[in-house]
């Protein structure tokens, strides 16, 4: 395919991100410079600048709410992209009716038990809709411990292993790594869909 | 019994092992887990009563924080 067909191809579909970190906001960027139709990116929290070292933000973004501030840099970059964003903490109880029209929904939160939240309700409710997780990236190094795997409607990205603790920190190297490699897993679902 | 466990064929002596032994065979100590039987997930609260027998799909999924 050209890119112009990928273009054309990938503008009829809506991906869903949840969680505006590490993961999300280097995978809604790449979405977004491909050419994805509507990305619909959740998430309560405001930009740190602890974040600056693995996150998709700006040092004079500092104090805004993450979803404002991915919004904004992804129409810097692709302006015909369609941002439905939203504010708010994602439970069981508001993550069917905000992610069931998505053909595909990223998770990419940092935390386990918020990882286990998304993918028992998706399994449970969405269950048609892929999942593709971001598991394990903390630390540096390793290039070869980051794997992919599919188990149904799963599609699991990271190493599975490594998780974040004061002396092992997500950095944007491996972070980078598994949320681009969410975004070529997106690419790869949605270009094979006739 | 012969089964799949995360996409991998796996062994074991016993036929039928529910996924609360599953877990301590295979020294999966992790609290954050989920599990799939076939494609259907398996809550916590039903470890000790799911049975894994030959043949079967097993996934289990060790949730790790980051992102």
């Amino acid at each position: 395919m050209t890119f112009d067909e990928i273009k054309n191809k990938l503008n009829k579909f809506t991906v869903g991100i949840a969680g505006a970190g590490g993961l999300g906001s280097n995978c809604a960027v790449a979405l977004a410079r491909v050419g994805i139709g509507t990305l619909v990116i959740s998430d309560f929290d405001i930009v740190y600048e602890s974040n600056l070292n693995r996150q998709y933000f700006f040092q004079e973004q500092i104090g805004l709410r993450k979803v404002d501030a991915l919004k904004e840099n992804i129409k810097r970059i692709n302006p015909d992209i369609n941002v439905i964003d939203n504010y708010i903490k994602l439970t069981e109880n508001n993550i069917v009716e905000i992610y069931k029209d998505c053909d595909i929904i990223v998770e990419a939160f940092d935390l386990a038990e918020m990882k286990k939240m998304l993918i028992e309700t998706c399994l449970s409710e969405l269950p048609k809709t892929p999942i593709v997780l971001g598991l394990g990236m903390a630390g540096w190094g390793n290039n070869n411990g980051i794997k992919y795997r599919q188990s149904d409607n799963l599609y699991i990205c990271g190493d599975e292993i490594s998780e974040i603790k004061e002396d092992n920190p997500p950095l944007a190297p491996r972070v980078g790594m598994v949320a681009n490699m969410q975004a070529n897993t997106v690419l790869e679902i949605l270009l094979n869909k006739k | 019994m012969n089964i799949i466990l995360n996409n991998r064929h796996e062994s074991f002596t016993k036929e039928r092992l529910t996924i609360t032994q599953l877990l301590v065979v295979k020294n999966y100590t992790f609290k954050m887990l989920v599990v799939k039987i076939n494609g259907k997930l398996v809550k916590k609260d039903a470890y000790d009563k799911s049975i894994i027998t030959d043949g079967d799909d097993v996934t289990v999924l060790h949730l790790v924080s980051g992102g």
